[in-house]
């Protein structure tokens, strides 16, 4: 057990070019199956939402971060959360780069022996995510012209 | 002394770089805070966070020679 934990909580990057897709989530819950011990997960998932705004659709999200920065963060959250709940894993991936609206980019995945840790570390995860980690936004429009996003409280 | 800035977002976009070594005589975010916000006029409209050496910095904080310094607008992870 020991040694499983040290190996799950060793920093590895959460950032990463390119949208999350269906696949790779699927693969990351099926990678989970051997690990018995686990009796629940949760999941978040954000995805690029087509707000309209003055009248003009978003079609696309472009996100950048201060890299380096931002990976000490994610680590930090992680271990945060590693030390309020009881988890067996926790990973999380970001995306940067340019996402179209519906795509995923903001992958969370908690796991525990029972429900309650996975589920409230994964809210507890998403929220310091937002408030946190320097991932800078804009929201690109259909005609190409784009706007800066900053994240709003939780609702 | 000599800070290595870093600007990010709209920040770098309004300063038309995204980083700088600059030589400066403040000795406090805070101080750096006030030239910046000469330099970048779009900081007064904004709400923007100092981090110093990859931490976030209190307008307290003490600067030393070569700590880099990062100006960044609001997050918008997730």
């Amino acid at each position: 057990m020991t040694a499983e934990r040290s190996k799950v909580k060793k920093p590895k990057p959460a950032l990463f070019d390119g949208c999350i897709s269906a696949q790779k989530i699927a693969n990351s819950i099926a990678g989970h199956q051997t690990k018995t011990r686990i009796g629940a997960h949760d999941i978040f998932l954000g995805q690029v939402r087509a707000d309209k705004i003055d009248g003009k659709l978003v079609a696309a999200i472009e996100y950048t971060a201060y890299r380096e920065m931002a990976e000490k963060e994610f680590h930090a959250i992680r271990e945060r959360a590693f030390g309020s709940f009881d988890l067996t894993c926790a990973h999380i991936y970001h995306s940067l780069g340019r996402l179209k609206v519906g795509e995923i980019c903001l992958f969370v995945f908690t796991s525990s022996v029972r429900r309650y840790d996975a589920m409230e570390a994964c809210r507890y995860i998403v929220e310091e995510i937002k408030t946190k980690v320097p991932v800078f936004a804009r929201e690109i429009f259909e005609d190409q012209s784009y706007q800066w996003k900053e994240n709003t409280a939780a609702k | 002394m000599t800070l290595r800035l870093k600007y990010f977002g709209m920040i770098a976009e309004a300063a038309g770089t995204q980083e700088a070594t600059v030589d400066m005589a403040v000795s406090s975010v805070e101080e750096l805070k006030c030239v910046l916000t000469q330099d970048i006029r779009k900081l007064v409209d904004i709400n923007f966070q100092i981090a110093v050496n990859q931490s976030i910095a209190q307008d307290s904080c003490v600067l030393n020679e070569n700590d880099e310094v990062a100006v960044l607008p609001g997050f918008a992870g997730g």
